[in-house]
């Protein structure tokens, strides 16, 4: 019992370094630093006896963008690159000139924005069963841009702000102002593939 | 000692080795605290198509992935190489999917199920129709909410 240390001895941390070391690079191959991004869409429902009842939505207010098989676009009837088409449904949506052929517009009632002429325009997206995807999704982000160009636009005009930095009433105001429909119809199988 | 008198007065006094604990640690703590653990192993090739619109997706615990892709290499010998779906770690047919939802509702909080997202994670070669015969599946399994798993780039090509 004489012998009896006074106290414990100290650990070394003079090692620390080297398990933290370990820890870390453990960390930095485990990590993917993806955080998922994506556009979101809304469905409608699954009703199989529901069918289309096109026929009481006016020529006018249809706006038909297909896609064939070869990833080739067809709008209102034209070929167009994807590029263009931004543009393009950019001015079927606002219809500035209120012009015959593009579509008719209704008043309603927005909060903030007072008495609005709000377009009546439907954006049908029709794809084969072959086109790719990569296409397609191409095509669908377009169509989003442009209505989202078209909310920025009518957002710094009335509330000087971009539609992102909105509260979500505004948000919700614009919205009603300049409504995002898209209609997916159910794809042919042409291509065959 | 003479001979080498000079030594003490120049160079420079080593570096301090003392603080590199903490400044591991620090990026330890960093590392860990951002770190997203891949749950499932893909089997498939994925090359997500890239769009300018994204947004983010705000909470992970509310979405269910569905990956639609190639089979990679090893597995072309037992699953060919057209597109297939790999629910969780396993690949599946579109009739799956409605059990897989399912599932994937189970496990939810009650309040918290009509938020639930479904992110279709597909490769751009794929062509659409299988990716439309999981957006029917989907419909008829009511999971409306879907959201089509993008890249952000600045302009698409």
């Amino acid at each position: 019992m004489a012998r009896k240390s006074k106290e414990t001895p100290e650990i070394n941390g003079g090692s620390m370094a080297d398990i933290a070391f370990l820890l870390l690079i453990f960390f930095l191959v485990a990590t993917t630093m993806d955080i998922d991004t994506g556009l979101s869409r809304q469905m409608p429902p699954y009703n199989p006896e529901a069918q289309e009842s096109k026929d009481e939505i006016k020529e006018r207010n249809v706006y038909v963008v297909l896609i064939n098989s070869n990833d080739q676009i067809l709008v209102e009837g034209q070929p167009m690159n994807v590029h263009k088409i931004r543009e393009a449904a950019k001015e079927f949506i606002v219809n500035p000139e209120n012009k015959s052929n593009l579509p008719e517009k209704r008043p309603v009632e927005i909060d903030f924005l007072g008495e609005k002429m709000v377009s009546k325009g439907i954006i049908s997206l029709q794809n084969d069963r072959g086109t790719s995807y990569g296409m397609y999704i191409k095509v669908q982000n377009e169509l989003i841009a442009a209505y989202n160009e078209v909310r920025d636009e009518v957002s710094m005009r009335e509330f000087g702000r971009r539609f992102d930095d909105l509260v979500k009433e505004k948000q919700d105001a614009i919205k009603e102002y300049y409504p995002q429909i898209i209609s997916e119809a159910e794809p042919k199988n042409i291509g065959g593939k | 000692m003479a001979k080498f008198g000079r030594k003490g007065k120049g160079g420079m006094p080593g570096i301090s080795t003392a603080s590199l604990p903490d400044i591991v640690f620090m990026l330890l703590f960093f590392f860990m605290v951002s770190t997203v653990m891949r749950e499932t192993t893909l089997k498939i090739e994925q090359k997500l198509p890239g769009a300018t619109e994204v947004k983010k997706m705000e909470r992970k615990s509310l979405v269910s992935y569905i990956n639609i892709g190639k089979p990679r290499p090893t597995f072309q010998s037992m699953y060919g190489t057209e597109p297939r779906i790999q629910l969780n770690d396993a690949f599946a047919k579109v009739a799956d999917i409605r059990n897989y939802i399912t599932a994937e509702r189970e496990k939810m909080d009650e309040k918290e199920r009509p938020l639930m997202t479904v992110s279709l994670k597909v490769d751009q070669k794929t062509k659409m129709g299988i990716v439309v015969d999981v957006k029917q599946e989907l419909r008829k399994a009511s999971a409306l909410k879907i959201n089509y798993s993008t890249r952000k780039v600045e302009v698409i090509e």
